[in-house]
């Protein structure tokens, strides 16, 4: 288990080992959706806003 | 193998391929779209040599990133799943629902117009409640159930008004009467990889909107649908969407769309089948199939 900052509230964000680059998490403190930039050592970035359309 | 996956946010679904793939021992390319960059010729983009990919798994959200990348992909001979075609295909309702019933796939009552006075003498004569949809659009988005004449009024005047271009396409569907659940169905060209039902006491039931969600044993009917409809778009891996018409296990259906960048997760944790595993079986065989037909 790795943590990181959230770039939205400060809070810590606990990580899972498996990190990936990419991925989108959800901040635990403020719900704040987050992407993962780096994994060594984990950065996070407030996720990208939805665009256009998205998914199924 | 080399496998590439297109995408522009890893999620959990994208994460149980990757997870699979690397477990294999396959050598995964994660192509962010979000950074590369297409040329007219060669294999590279942005830096990455996507050329010896032996096939490409396109899970991009947005459906322009979709269109464009796996159209490039293709112009340089490089395999990539789903196909441009079959994503055009699904990514508007209206190219959607003429592909199904050109192939004789039962499918809601449907029809367009482009303004809305036309689109409100299609409400009239198809009765309340009907269904609004926009052209594109996914997750349940932007769907008006439309009960009386005054909400018609309203939406329409609203999508006129507040709307992008593609919402003064005025797609109107019937009110299917469905058991309160709604099946997906998971499928590697046509093949049923696993399926389920989602249900909530409202009318919209996708996963998304928080339907529950349980396994669904497909019957004969139901599979040989889902082979029809995966044929009709182009095949590929897809989420094909079926109402039980005549109610719960009434073997009769109609199916409402084909998705082709399907979210697989909720179906994973409520049947016993692996479905990343079975994924990636496909993958592993598109791979081996364009290899062997580059080698003819
Ligand atoms: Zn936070």
């Amino acid at each position: 288990m790795t943590e990181a900052d959230c770039p939205e509230c400060g809070s810590t964000v606990a990580l899972h080992d498996d990190l990936e680059i990419g991925e989108i998490l959800d901040c635990g403190t403020c719900g704040a959706e987050l992407e993962v930039v780096d994994v060594s050592p984990p950065v996070l970035e407030r996720a990208p806003e939805l665009q256009e359309d998205w998914g199924e | 193998m080399k496998i590439g996956i297109l995408y522009s946010r890893i999620r959990r679904d994208e994460k149980l391929l990757l997870g699979e793939l690397r477990d294999r021992g396959h050598d995964v390319e994660k192509l962010d779209v979000r950074t590369l960059q297409f040329g007219l010729h060669g294999v590279s983009a942005g830096g990455v040599d996507v050329g010896d990919c032996d096939v490409v798994l396109d899970r991009c959200l947005a459906t322009s990133r979709s269109l464009y990348a796996t159209k490039f992909l293709q112009h340089y001979g490089v395999p990539v799943v789903n196909a441009p075609e079959t994503a055009e295909t699904c990514a508007n309702k209206v190219k959607n629902s003429l592909a199904l019933d050109a192939a004789d796939v039962p499918t809601p009552a449907t029809e367009v117009a482009f303004t809305s006075d036309a689109a409100l003498e299609i409400i009239e004569r198809f009765g309340y409640p009907c269904v609004l949809k926009p052209v594109i659009g996914s997750w349940g988005r932007l769907m008006a159930k439309i009960d009386t004449r005054s909400a018609a009024e309203a939406v329409l005047e609203h999508k006129e008004t507040l709307g992008h271009y593609e919402h003064k396409v005025f797609y109107v569907q019937e009110f299917v009467e469905k058991p309160g659940r709604d099946v997906r169905v998971l499928a590697c060209d046509g093949e049923p990889v696993a399926a389920m039902t989602r249900t909530s006491d409202h009318w919209l039931t996708n996963a998304a909107k928080g339907g529950e969600t349980a396994a669904f044993d497909l019957d004969e009917e139901a599979t040989e649908l889902v082979e029809k409809a995966s044929a009709a778009v182009g095949g590929g891996l897809l989420g094909v969407d079926l109402m039980e018409v005549g109610g719960a296990g009434s073997g009769e259906y109609t199916v409402h769309e084909v998705n082709h960048t399907v979210e697989f997760k909720a179906l994973d944790g409520c049947v016993d089948v692996d479905v990343p595993a079975a994924v990636v079986d496909w993958l592993e065989l598109k791979a081996d199939v364009a290899a062997e037909a580059a080698a003819v």
